[in-house]
């Protein structure tokens, strides 16, 4: 499937920042069953984006402003096609061996809630209770459909008992729980593609690794393996790794910073044009 | 358990003063106690004025206290001081040659010699720094490795400080206060000088400065601030070194590279002798809600724009499970056998060692792994049976988090106290400066010394007290 996506982030800030720092997390790579045809990102202001590699090989786009600035447009749009492979990712950027994803972070430091989650399931087979995992915590979890654009820095402890919460809560539940279970987890960014309803969304969704299978993506939201509507951006340990904008305005005291995401996405041309055809 | 006998610096353990030791004895026949006495109200009174505080963690009524000073020197000959430089010095080599390898190739976890998750699970083990290269490959600027000694010849190093060891103004306060009260006593020995440690250090950041930096590398200290423990050293520290002391909002990153707030407009800065611990440095890399870090900072040392001195993730190497890999980790890097001793200790994460320190928990010390400061560990020997209990529950929960080790017969110095001179329990901290032409270590370091009789914890934070150390000449 070809999908073009445009997705737009505005800040403003209250009151207006003296300076900003930014880090990116907003370009995907390639990788089997994903194949980036263009993509680029802009920045409304007069800066130079320094793209850098972070450790997780995750593409970084680093700014910053002198200010006053009281809003700033940030674009990232382009291309992707992508394949459906059953929610295995194959020949992407690894720079850690998978035992690196059984360590805690802040944000999912497994409480007893979150190990019980894992502990009902029955099974040997690694892949089945994984899959088990994404049920239970589907249950679990009301899925609340703005928690993605809110800035709340909910813990996967506190998210599961509220028992609500955005994709990004979700993944975090999957992802404590899957490490408390001893499976290596992690946390994946990106975008999820709806034809019929929103066009695109940001999104968010754990990958999980089984021997001789590798990283397997799991989305909770959706209760399924990601397939070709899921484009990938970043992954990491949680959300501040993946996560697609960490900004600081050196010095502010108080302020406010509101985020709007517009995002739109649809079957890019090329591809409608080839189903027509079939 | 074994009945634990003590050597003692002075007397070593016999009738007669060892040499080293001859004239401090002589001085210390000679001075009568009230003399003493009045030298030790002298120094309080010269500390007080110097202002040299620390604030001790958990406590209300004393945001900063004077940390106890003890007038009698602690004694070194040229000859064992020579020994264990070597082997100081030996020691930071290989943790830097481990931290560049755990961030690197990570051949050590090839080979097989660590458990890798004893590093992939290490909170101290800094994910965000993997694949980066520190300048120079010195990850450890400043280190603080604590010994202590148990005989004539044994030393063993108790603990590795790599991530931002403190201490060092107490080691030139001690002996500035030394110099004024007992001038007699220093003009009849001949002991190597401390007071170039700032000049070493300097030079040994300038040495780590970023290569394209033109002219004399800007350097700076970088503090949380006054409410930090270790504030006034800071700011002592800055002072010495004639650089700027900073705090995270005095510095910006623009286009990666740091800038300082000066009143000249902003200056670059090519090296950060920092005194922030990594979790608070950068809020885009690490905790976002620090507001004592710089944030970018991270991004412009990946550029090689800026030197952290110390690198960000070396707390892996004094991580305290790690430490009993150390004789191995030495071997393994620099092919020779470790010159100073580790103490022994029961990894816990091993069942058979946990079993044998459930045992055996009255009569060990069993510390948590990433701990620091005396805190969180229990002195089997000195707990109650209650303080046992309760900390028995907390290793069955969590054995990975902590290691036992013997209770070590340290050795004792003479210390002036309450009820005249007495031998006192003392450790040593030397401090070791690595730069871009090698390792140096200042002779001495920092004397902790328990001021209460027959305790073994010497940390300031719970009531040790500090001397003056000497390294003299053999006679």
């Amino acid at each position: 499937m070809r999908i073009q996506i445009h997705h737009e982030i505005v800040q403003t800030f209250d009151p207006a920042a003296k300076g900003l720092i930014e880090s990116l997390r907003l370009a995907p790579r390639s990788h089997e069953g994903q194949h980036v045809i263009d993509w680029r990102i802009d920045v409304e202001a007069n800066c130079r984006l320094r793209r850098t590699e972070d450790a997780f090989g995750n593409f970084t786009d680093m700014f910053s402003l002198q200010g006053p600035v009281e809003t700033l447009r940030i674009v990232a749009e382009g291309v992707i096609e992508t394949f459906d492979c059953a929610g295995v990712v194959r020949n992407s950027i690894e720079r850690f061996p998978s035992e690196l994803f059984l360590r805690d972070t802040d944000l999912t430091v497994p409480d007893a809630a979150l190990r019980a989650l894992g502990a009902t399931i029955k099974s040997d087979d690694k892949i089945e209770r994984l899959h088990g995992l994404l049920l239970v915590v589907r249950e679990a979890m009301q899925d609340n459909e703005d928690g993605e654009s809110a800035a709340s820095g909910l813990t996967a402890a506190q998210a599961l008992a509220s028992g609500k919460g955005g994709a990004r809560d979700l993944a975090h539940v999957f992802v404590a729980s899957a490490r408390a279970m001893g499976a290596p987890a992690r946390f994946v960014s990106g975008h999820y593609f709806d034809d019929g309803k929103a066009g695109a969304q940001c999104h968010s969704w754990a990958e999980a690794y089984v021997e001789k299978v590798g990283w397997i993506g799991f989305d909770p939201v959706h209760c399924i393996c990601p397939h070709e509507s899921h484009v990938r951006i970043a992954c990491g340990l949680d959300w501040l790794d993946a996560g697609p904008v960490r900004a600081a305005s050196p010095g502010a005291i108080a302020q406010t910073m509101a985020v709007i995401v517009r995002q739109s996405g649809f079957l890019h041309a090329a591809s409608a044009q080839l189903q027509g055809q079939q | 358990m074994v009945e634990q006998t003590f050597w003692d610096e002075m007397t070593g353990g016999g009738a007669d003063v060892r040499t080293v030791y001859g004239r401090v004895n002589e001085w210390l026949k000679s001075t009568p106690p009230d003399v003493l006495a009045a030298r030790r109200t002298q120094a309080e009174l010269l500390f007080r004025r110097i202002g040299i505080t620390f604030a001790v963690y958990g406590e209300k009524d004393a945001a900063e206290r004077l940390i106890p000073f003890d007038i009698i020197p602690r004694v070194i000959g040229q000859s064992e001081w020579s020994l264990m430089e070597k082997g100081l010095i030996q020691r930071v080599k290989a943790i830097n040659a481990f931290l560049c390898d755990i961030y690197g190739a990570r051949e050590i976890l090839r080979a097989g010699l660590i458990p890798p998750d004893l590093v992939f699970g290490n909170p101290h083990f800094r994910p965000e720094m993997a694949g980066k290269r520190a300048p120079h490959d010195v990850w450890v600027h400043i280190a603080g490795i604590d010994m202590v000694r148990t005989g004539e010849d044994e030393f063993y190093v108790l603990e590795d400080n790599a991530r931002t060891p403190s201490g060092v103004s107490y080691m030139l306060e001690n002996r500035e206060v030394m110099m004024r009260l007992l001038p007699d006593l220093f003009s009849n020995h001949r002991i190597a000088p401390v007071e170039n440690y700032t000049d070493l250090l300097l030079n040994c950041l300038r040495s780590v400065a970023p290569p394209r930096s033109a002219g004399e590398p800007v350097v700076a200290l970088l503090t949380p601030g006054p409410y930090n423990s270790a504030y006034y050293e800071h700011s002592f520290l800055a002072d010495r070194l004639g650089v700027e002391l900073v705090e995270g909002h005095d510095l910006s990153v623009r286009d990666g590279v740091v800038y300082m707030r000066t009143t000249q407009g902003p200056r670059r800065v090519d090296v950060l002798y920092r005194r922030i611990d990594d979790d608070f440095i950068d809020p885009l890399a690490f905790r976002p809600d620090s507001v004592l870090g710089v944030p970018g900072l991270l991004d412009a040392y990946a550029a090689g724009n800026v030197t952290l001195a110390n690198a960000i993730g070396t707390g892996i190497a004094d991580d305290k499970a790690l430490y009993t890999y150390m004789p191995e980790i030495v071997k393994f890097y620099l092919g020779e056998e470790a010159i100073l001793k580790n103490v022994p200790t029961w990894r816990c994460r091993e069942a058979d060692a946990l079993k044998y320190v459930r045992e055996h928990i009255g009569e060990l010390v069993i510390k948590e792994v990433n701990g620091s400061g005396g805190y969180g560990m229990l002195v089997g020997p000195h707990a109650s049976k209650a303080e046992i209990a309760e900390f028995e529950k907390k290793l069955v929960a969590q054995p990975d988090n902590y290691i036992a080790q013997p209770t070590l017969s340290l050795s004792t110095c003479p210390a002036f106290v309450e009820n005249g001179v007495a031998p006192r329990h003392v450790d040593l901290r030397p401090f070791v400066l690595t730069g871009a032409e090698g390792s140096r270590v200042v002779p001495g370091g920092l004397t902790r010394v328990a001021m209460r009789a027959g305790s073994l914890v010497v940390n300031s934070s719970q009531g040790g007290g500090t001397k003056d150390t000497w390294v003299i000449e053999d006679a």
